[in-house]
């Protein structure tokens, strides 16, 4: 009985995954040399990634045959559906303008978050907060150039606080409220969800791999070793979890990136 | 001690109330994602697109609890 309950103590000797997992990824690689102290792995892998995107994109351009073959399909399907799924749908007529744009976003969030899938990184770059805050103000600075060019910088700021109809004694209440949700709130929820779902996603493999090795290797009772063993064989579950969620956050900040432009945008009723 | 003292990490329970929120709001999306293909089967991708889309933004709230979470209690 005793034994069973000694199975309950909590783990000496385990240190959980935290804030501080994610820190060898910003070391340098190579700390001597001393022009690349910028070089850690997030610098590494976005610059890979920048290759690797603008090799595809460019080989995909280039090929055109009518009747396309396989490869040709794979970059025209990612094309159509950043085109007319993202763009075209929440943008309306004016869409074509912002494509390279949105491709460009898309490919680049995509191919980063599923560094963290893959096995020699396994480190999604926007875990380092950096990287969101730097895309949403790229986007920030998008969708209010967008809105000013348009409807000039007063009349954008107009079109912004000042939803349609509504009546004048609401203004003192609603002027704040939505200059501080479109100005302020929009660039930052659309930053941290971006790297709070990588960061916790990271977490929570690390979690299970982590603790499944803890329990399988360095615990003493077997039941622990039955939990570490089905919790390594369970974290090939969550990194399928994780694939989906990268893909869809991804989606989700090109989208909502779409969304602010139109909003912007946007003709006067 | 006091025994009404309540010691432990409170960066933990901010958490567990903030997810408290998004599971409701996830829940309802999906719930009427699932009531909408009831009614009209043919509208079941126009729903689930943007079932995701909403899926995404309210569990942007629950992530960002998870990731403040460490920051208050570190």
């Amino acid at each position: 009985m005793s034994g069973l309950l000694l199975s309950l103590v909590p783990m000496e000797g385990f240190v959980a995954p935290g804030p501080q997992s994610f820190d060898a990824a910003g070391e340098p690689i190579f700390p001597g040399v001393p022009g690349l102290e910028w070089l850690s792995k997030f610098m590494l892998q976005a610059i890979v990634s920048l290759v690797l995107i603008v090799v595809f994109w460019l080989v995909m351009s280039r090929k055109n045959a009518l009747v396309p073959s396989r490869s040709q399909f794979v970059g025209e399907y990612a094309y159509m559906f950043v085109r007319n799924s993202i763009a075209r749908d929440s943008i309306g007529h004016d869409f074509k303008r912002f494509v390279p744009f949105l491709l460009a976003l898309f490919s680049f969030l995509l191919l980063n978050n599923l560094w963290g899938v893959f096995p020699l990184t396994l480190m999604p770059t926007a875990a380092h907060v950096s990287w969101a805050y730097g895309l949403a103000a790229l986007v920030w600075v998008t969708y209010n150039v967008v809105g000013i060019i348009k409807h000039g910088p007063l009349g954008y700021l107009k079109h912004t606080v000042l939803p349609a109809g509504v009546p004048w004694f609401m203004w003192p209440l609603i002027i704040p409220l939505e200059f501080l949700s479109n100005i302020i709130v929009r660039p930052v929820t659309l930053a941290l969800r971006l790297f709070a779902n990588m960061f916790a996603g990271h977490l929570l493999v690390l979690v299970f791999v982590a603790g499944g090795e803890y329990l399988l290797l360095h615990s003493e009772p077997i039941i622990n070793k039955i939990a570490g063993g089905a919790s390594l064989i369970f974290s090939m579950a969550i990194f399928g979890l994780e694939i989906f969620v990268q893909a869809l956050q991804a989606f989700i900040f090109t989208v909502l990136t779409a969304v602010y432009i139109s909003s912007a945008a946007a003709e006067e009723h | 001690m006091n025994p009404l003292d309540i010691t432990g990490s409170l960066a933990i329970v901010g958490y567990g109330l903030g997810a408290i929120g998004p599971g409701i709001g996830v829940g309802l999306i999906f719930a009427s994602v699932i009531q909408g293909t009831a009614r009209q089967p043919e509208a079941r991708g126009a729903m689930m697109g943007t079932a995701w889309i909403g899926f995404a933004v309210c569990e942007a709230l629950a992530i960002i609890g998870i990731a403040l979470a460490f920051v208050f209690s570190g």
